[in-house]
């Protein structure tokens, strides 16, 4: 029994000063928004927790807190998590963004790393992945392979995020196949696999040959595969739902991130840095592309992979207009991460209306 | 709006109303035996889960949607313990069951996540599969989309004509009465129970084998609130059931159709249609309160033990 | 085979030790459960139950999560005391975080005192309304509210949602879904330096002393109680029944629009999409394992607020999966309301349940 509370003791961080001795594993916390399930937004980033685990061994310690709501909870979640002993915690959706900052301030010796979000303090660092990049990639795998010209989207919910990634998918489909019409569905669910699936069966009803979508369960690639079109994952690597219809996918890599966060902290060289990386760094990057798809167009893409990668070419280069047909950048110009970050309108070629 | 469209329109109709028309049919006969169960999402899920790991192993889709309702009937007898034998307050019970179930499922479904199985095929009736408009909504579904309507006739006839239909609506009017003159009140009340445990199982099953054949946890999202809705929304009348699942089904789809046309109303506004739609139309068929009151069981909802 | 045996009256004694009992089984069956999983069943139990609220930081956040919950909870009771199958605090709350939300906006750089009040006061008013179509769909329109009140819900989340993608979007927030940040001027005061816990729990402290005054001191309290159990007799006595059933919905909707002007004038602070993580369908629970009572409420609310941060810390201290966490609620649960029967009827245990029925 006594045994039971010492050990409860350390459990409960109440011998705080035992985190300071170098010999310590470091303690990182991560909180999610939903379970961690086996493919998707939350799936990604714990696939980079248990990578910190195989890369440091004993020298780390993880803990993750799943189904955390974005609302009153989140805050009490992290306090716990902060008053635990944690050194490094990941807040990972865009919804922990002010009680990340609120919990910060409290405990100025933890460092907090919020996924998505722009507000960042001493010890609070920023990231998030330039996910259009890989949108912009298998848009042109998209623009490819679509017979009809017309391009099936299915969105969650009109925040710059997804409305980014309907645009830079829609230039790179555009890219090789200016005919290209993108439609978009929202479903207002980041998850119903019932309804992203009816999502799905209503575009292919509707003319469309390649599915996309920015929600959390692979239900959509299951419908393009029994429907006999095209899907693009996102995400994660979704082949498994549609082993003939998955083109490629837009995938999210957190693993090299937080590996070199932790080593950071490590080191003592962890500083608040605002982290926007894609392409080049891996953070975001294509599942492998279907053998079905011609090999002359894989070429495309990979030689198109390297210029993005080495900053030769960006996704949104002007001339660019947007639907109603004004122009939002000039001829050569390069869109600002500012402009980037708040988008809120559809470039020329997507269909349907944003309020 | 050309004749493919609406013919899918349809189909996709037929589609989304067959899990909701499932669980609300066991929950009408649940209800009309007295008892009321709001554990349809915690019943759902176990069906989904079960169904899918049966599916999973046999390789067998059929087999899995046998053990689907054999997992929600199991469930259902939780609740049935705890609500009817120990008379504990229904409404909880069945909140509780929910809570249970969406756990329970989601730790023996874990492994489960990312597995994938062969779906449920459709069955297409030949060549009335090519009549235009209703053919392939009305022939081209898969199997348990035809067992719904069996189901639905075959509850229909119980309770127009059957003695055992009788039995069950005694139990829920007026328990100590039935009781009274020899009804096995309990015995009728944990078959129904049961029967709508199987049914919410089914629609489960139906979820994870036939419509979306993957299991995540959750993946429910709530149609277990609306089937209890439309139990209610039909008065406790059998042809109203499908009337409201189908219209749901409707509504659902065509906030989805809506927006292909390009619609410039905010989609979060559109995708208040299907539940604007369900309380307009159940306003307009609740004019008559006498006719209205008919169906209802006198006693749902109320503990009852035999007292003699 | 099991066979009730009611009581001649209610057990004062069962009264007080059916919880008792439900908290043993809870936790013999919770030592079972972790040592099946591989955990020191004590240490786990510990963690579960006690580690949240072992601190003062850990008893201001029971009562911060537990508010809300109760502010619904005292509301439906009422409801439910009438024989209103209200389901719908969850949309009543929602509209009033966004009602609240449309005047804390406008006071975003004010210092005016009213603030704070008028906040509160939309709120009301956005959860009054709510239960006002539902009063008027079942007064005017016969349409039942079981119905009405959870189509309301999806609704109300609907419009939540909108308002956070549209009107309501803070216009320097990179177009994401919140709304700008509360000014001081609107944010309920905090009551203890260094945590979280707001005025929301004076609210929720008046309204449990309001409806326990009015359930069993008032008249209509009284006509309430009768309605519910008999509406026939109701009738006969000449109550109300219009302005009964407007009563409580009224005062339901107000509470839960309260608890949710409390949230985001509490602790989130601004209008996001997800005020609440479903405390209008938790209140159900709540307001049933209180016996419809403000002070069993108000206990059976603060368990399960207990509950939910026993689900965290047992994924922080132990790792196990939320999941786990569901089921272990589920079963508290089941053995709360199992229990209540020890209250009402005597347990016998019949080897033969024929021969136990002709006694």
């Amino acid at each position: 029994m006594k045994k039971a509370i010492t050990t409860l003791g350390l459990a409960l961080g109440l011998t705080a000063a035992t985190s300071a001795l170098a010999a310590d594993p470091v303690k990182v916390g991560f909180i999610y928004v939903s379970p961690t399930g086996e493919a998707g937004w939350t799936y990604q980033h714990d696939e980079g927790r248990k990578n910190l685990e195989a890369v440091f061994g004993d020298k780390v310690e993880t803990t993750f807190v799943e189904n955390v709501p974005e609302g009153a909870d989140a805050e009490r979640v992290l306090t716990q998590l902060a008053k635990s002993g944690h050194d490094l915690i990941f807040t990972t959706s865009f919804g922990y963004m002010n009680a990340t900052l609120k919990v910060a301030k409290k405990f100025p010796n933890v460092k907090f790393e919020h996924a998505s979000g722009y507000k960042r303090d001493t010890n609070v660092a920023t990231y998030f992945d330039r996910i259009y990049e890989g949108r912009y990639l298998s848009g042109v795998v998209a623009g490819r392979m679509t017979k009809t010209d017309t391009i099936g989207y299915i969105g969650a919910f009109p925040i710059p995020e997804v409305i980014r990634g309907i645009n830079a998918f829609t230039l790179g489909a555009q890219s090789v196949n200016p005919d290209i019409k993108v439609k978009v569905i929202w479903v207002n669910t980041w998850f119903d696999p019932s309804k992203e699936r009816e999502a799905a069966e209503t575009m292919i009803n509707q003319n469309v040959d390649v599915i996309t979508f920015h929600t959390d369960s692979p239900a959509a690639v299951q419908a393009a595969e029994e429907a006999g079109v095209y899907a693009v994952g996102y995400h994660s690597d979704m082949s498994a739902y549609g082993p003939k219809s998955h083109l490629t996918a837009a995938v999210h890599n957190w693993n090299d991130y937080y590996v070199s966060r932790v080593q950071a902290v490590m080191d003592g060289t962890w500083s608040s840095t605002d982290t926007w990386e894609g392409i080049a760094s891996n953070m975001t990057n294509i599942a492998p592309i279907n053998a079905s798809v011609p090999a002359d167009v894989i070429a495309e893409v990979e030689a198109l992979k390297a210029k993005i990668a080495s900053g030769e070419m960006h996704p949104f280069t002007g001339p660019l207009t947007n639907q109603a047909g004004e122009s939002v950048l000039a001829e050569g110009e390069v869109m600002s991460d500012g402009d980037l970050l708040g988008m809120n309108y559809y470039v020329a070629g997507v269909e349907g209306k944003l309020e | 709006m050309d004749l493919d469209l609406l013919t899918n329109i349809l189909y996709l109709t037929i589609r989304t109303g067959t899990p909701l028309l499932l669980v609300a049919l066991g929950e009408l006969v649940c209800e009309k035996s007295g008892v009321l169960n709001l554990g349809q999402e915690g019943m759902m899920l176990m069906g989904a889960v079960v169904g899918f790991i049966a599916a999973f192993y046999s390789g067998n889709v059929y087999l899995g949607f046998a053990m689907a309702a054999c997992a929600g009937i199991a469930m259902s007898l939780v609740f049935g313990f705890v609500a009817v034998t120990l008379n504990a307050n229904q409404v909880a019970t069945g909140l509780a069951l929910t809570i249970f179930g969406t756990g329970l499922s989601a730790f023996i479904g874990a492994s489960f996540e990312g597995k994938t199985i062969t779906a449920l095929p459709t069955l297409a009736v030949g060549f009335v599969e090519t009549i235009p408009l209703i053919g392939r909504p009305l022939f081209a579904q898969d199997a348990m989309v035809y067992f719904s309507w069996i189901l639905f006739i075959a509850i229909y006839l119980f309770f127009k004509q059957g003695r055992g239909g009788l039995k069950v609506r005694a139990a829920g009017e007026n328990p100590t009465v039935g009781s009274n003159l020899g009804l096995p009140v309990l015995k009728i009340r944990y078959l129904s129970i049961m029967f709508g445990g199987a049914m919410a199982g089914l629609a489960g099953g139906y979820l994870s084998l036939a419509y979306t054949p993957l299991w995540t946890e959750n993946m429910t999202a709530g149609r277990g609130w609306i089937a209890l809705a439309l139990v209610v929304f039909a008065s406790w009348r059998v042809g109203r059931i499908m009337l409201g699942a189908y219209l749901f089904g409707f509504a659902s789809i065509m906030h989805l159709v809506l927006q292909g046309f390009g619609l410039s109303i905010s989609s979060n506004l559109l995708a208040t249609l299907p539940y604007v739609a369900t309380i307009v139309v159940l306003v307009f068929l609740s004019k008559n309160i006498e006719r209205l009151k008919q169906f209802e069981p006198m006693a749902l909802g109320k503990p009852w033990h035999k007292t003699h | 085979m099991i066979r009730l045996e009611p009581r001649p009256a209610i057990s004062g004694f069962w009264t007080y030790a059916s919880p008792v009992t439900a908290v043993l089984l809870t936790l013999i069956t919770g030592a079972f459960l972790f040592a099946a999983l591989g955990q020191a069943p004590l240490e786990a139990l510990h963690i579960y139950f006690i580690s949240p609220i072992a601190d003062w930081y850990g008893i201001t956040e029971l009562f911060v999560k537990a508010v809300p919950i109760l502010l619904c909870a005292y509301g439906l009771a009422l409801c439910y005391r009438a024989a209103v199958w209200n389901i719908g605090a969850e949309g009543q709350l929602l509209m009033g975080g966004i009602f609240a939300s449309v005047i804390a906006v406008q006071f975003v750089d004010s210092d005016a005192w009213l603030a704070m009040p008028i906040t509160m006061l939309a709120g009301v008013a956005g959860g009054m309304v709510w239960a006002g179509i539902v009063a008027f769909l079942k007064l005017k329109m016969n349409t039942n509210e079981t119905l009405s009140t959870i189509m309301m819900n999806y609704i109300a989340l609907n419009l939540l949602l909108y308002s956070v993608h549209g009107p309501l979007k803070d216009p320097h927030g990179f177009n994401f879904p919140e709304s700008a940040l509360f000014g001081d001027s609107t944010l309920l005061p905090i009551l203890f330096e260094g945590t979280r816990l707001h005025l929301g729990l004076a609210f929720s402290l008046l309204a449990l002393a309001a409806t326990w005054v009015f359930i069993s001191r008032s008249f209509i309290g009284f006509q309430i109680q009768v309605m519910g159990q008999d509406q026939a007799a109701a009738k006969m006595a000449g109550f109300n029944k219009t302005k009964l059933v407007l009563t409580v919905l009224l005062i339901c909707g107000g509470l839960a629009g309260l608890a949710g002007a409390g949230e985001v004038a509490g602790p989130i602070g601004q209008l996001v999409p997800h005020i609440s993580p479903g405390y209008g369908y938790s209140a159900i629970i709540v307001a049933f394992l209180g016996r419809l009572h403000p002070v069993g409420i108000t206990l059976a609310g603060l368990l399960m607020a207990l509950i939910y941060m026993g689900g965290e810390m047992s994924q922080i201290f132990l790792g196990l999966p939320n999941a786990i966490t569901g089921v272990f609620q589920g079963l508290i649960l089941f053995f709360l309301l199992s229990s209540d029967v020890l209250i009402r009827y005597r347990i016998r245990w019949a080897s033969n349940p024929m021969k136990a029925g002709a006694a």
